[in-house]
């Protein structure tokens, strides 16, 4: 159990999970980074719901990836645009394309990482935050 | 049955802008009935002519507005979905109903009073003390633990992906606004009218990479009204007609959300989402983006402007960064003058209606930065969530 340096506030990690996104935030508790399939056509699903956008099938296999990825786009936000946050600037959110799971996009921090370092095309890991006992949040840092 | 110059809007009007959270005393039905009945002035009919409300961005409270100005029937009531990417859209609305013979004089209005305590620049906010709280869904669970509340920090990223993809460079983001001041100065309506300089937009305080203060709207209070009736009646009111030629909202399904989940394809991710509707829209007028005189592009951030420009063909898509920096979208001597009323940037922010009222003004020959000879205006709202809209107008 612990959080990357920097994390921001755990009150906005509160979550409200559906019936569709909740195997996604069991196994990240466990330190798993799923992504939903389509079992009829293969197309991956995010965020986690009821239809393939393809194919209008609903069941899905849960894949696990690496939580390995490239940046695909990002911003470095320098003004807490809610007062809490105005200990925590500047923190980078990132849009993250992850390595296995084509057609989808993740959004995250970047967090352990100089925020100026960041680029487009950066690579990526998981950086596991333990909120608390009962929620875990995937964030990421620039990998090597 | 399309729209087509079947009718016409005949009245425009106004509170003044204000900062946010600064029109107290005043209420909100105030501010909108202020400004109902300054477009009825202005268009010299009475509000008991009106029989129709068409909104977008929510809408407002039609039973309160016709208890509150004694509207004798309302026979039609109805707003776009989404936000303020309907904002051209909404008049498209009022088009369709009097074209289809359910009202006659239809009123699209927006009206904005922020309270202290729940901000527009926080949109997405899910926590965080007080009034900035919001329920939480299970699609925000993806996007707020992360801190990203802001349609500033989101179009930024679609901003960096433009940079990236085409080589734009920041000062194209900073002509959009010197441009859009420029225009402002000489307005007395316009919330901020102290010139800008590219060294000043350089070194600004940055807010979200890649955008700075200058990029941003500004959060405001006020009213506009729009009144359309059809083209007949329009031909006997006060003022010179201005036909709407033809309007759309939509979207390519997959832009989806856009901002709120960042998994639109890449085809069109550094889009403002506009294309299918400029397509739609330029079709149904029958006319080119070479015939449009005037372009007031909804503007909340600079970025979402070129690529605007980009997607309605006043030039190639990538190649928006070039033709702002080439002075292309400058009053009077740009080839396609853009947001000559200073817009959301510059002007004020009632979420795109200002837009409207500038076309209006202009085709009208009414305008402060009056573009010579207008004939054709183009208006837009959005970039947004789906819908986006656009509205085609015309001096009749």
């Amino acid at each position: 159990m612990s959080r990357p340096q920097g994390a921001l506030p755990a009150e906005f990690a509160e979550i409200g999970p559906s019936s569709w996104t909740e195997p996604f935030w069991l196994a990240a508790r466990e330190h798993r980074l799923t992504v939903p399939r389509c079992v009829n056509c293969g197309t991956f699903r995010f965020p986690p719901g009821p239809f393939c956008h393809e194919c209008q099938h609903q069941e899905v296999e849960q894949v696990q990836v690496s939580g390995t990825g490239t940046v695909y786009t990002y911003t470095v936000a320098r003004h807490g645009v809610v007062p809490v946050l105005a200990d925590y600037v500047p923190y980078v959110v990132a849009v993250i394309e992850l390595d296995g799971a084509p057609g989808i996009r993740m959004i995250g921090n970047i967090v352990e990482s100089d925020p100026d370092a960041v680029r487009i095309g950066s690579r990526v890991e998981l950086a596991w935050d333990d909120v608390n006992d009962e929620v875990t949040i995937p964030r990421f840092r620039l990998a090597g | 049955m399309l729209i087509k110059d079947k009718t016409a809007i005949v009245g425009v009007g106004s509170t003044p802008y204000y900062k946010r959270g600064m029109s107290f005393p005043q209420t909100k039905i105030e501010l909108a009935c202020k400004a109902i009945l300054a477009a009825c002035e202005d268009a010299g009919l009475s509000v008991k002519d009106i029989d129709g409300f068409a909104y977008y961005s929510g809408g407002f409270d039609s039973a309160l507005i016709a208890q509150t100005l004694g509207i004798p029937e309302v026979r039609f009531t109805a707003t776009l979905t989404g936000g303020g990417g309907g904002a051209a859209g909404s008049v498209g609305l009022a088009a369709a109903a009097i074209t289809s013979g359910h009202a006659g004089v239809v009123v699209s209005l927006m009206t904005l009073q922020q309270p202290p305590t729940a901000r527009l620049g926080a949109a997405f906010a899910t926590k965080g003390t007080g009034g900035y709280s919001r329920p939480s869904d299970p699609e925000t669970d993806f996007v707020a633990p992360h801190g990203l509340f802001a349609p500033g920090q989101m179009f930024s990223m679609l901003a960096m992906r433009h940079m990236h993809r085409y080589g734009t460079r920041r000062e194209a983001f900073g002509e959009i606004a010197i441009s859009s001041r420029d225009n402002a100065i000489r307005r007395p309506t316009a919330r901020f009218r102290d010139p800008i300089t590219m060294e000043d937009y350089l070194n600004a305080r940055m807010i979200s990479d890649p955008l700075c203060l200058f990029d941003y709207t500004q959060e405001n209070d006020g009213a506009v009204a729009v009144i359309t009736t059809s083209a007949e009646r329009a031909r006997d009111l006060r003022q010179h007609p201005v036909s709407i030629v033809a309007s759309a909202h939509g979207a390519e399904g997959r832009w989806g959300h856009a901002i709120t989940w960042m998994g639109m394809p890449d085809e069109y991710f550094a889009s403002s989402g506009h294309r299918p509707v400029a397509r739609a829209v330029y079709e149904r007028a029958d006319v080119t983006p070479q015939d449009i005189d005037v372009a007031l592009l909804y503007d909340h951030f600079t970025p979402m402007v070129l690529m605007q420009i980009e997607d309605y063909g006043f030039c190639p898509v990538g190649e928006g960064g070039p033709f702002v920096e080439a002075g292309n979208i400058r009053w009077k001597t740009g080839t396609i003058p853009v947001n000559t009323h200073g817009g959301n940037l510059s002007e004020a922010y009632i979420i795109g209606m200002t837009h409207v009222k500038e076309a209006v003004e202009q085709l009208r020959h009414q305008a402060v930065n009056q573009v010579e000879n207008a004939e054709l205006a183009l208006v837009t709202g959005g970039p947004a969530p789906m819908p986006v809209s656009a509205t085609i107008l015309r001096r009749s």
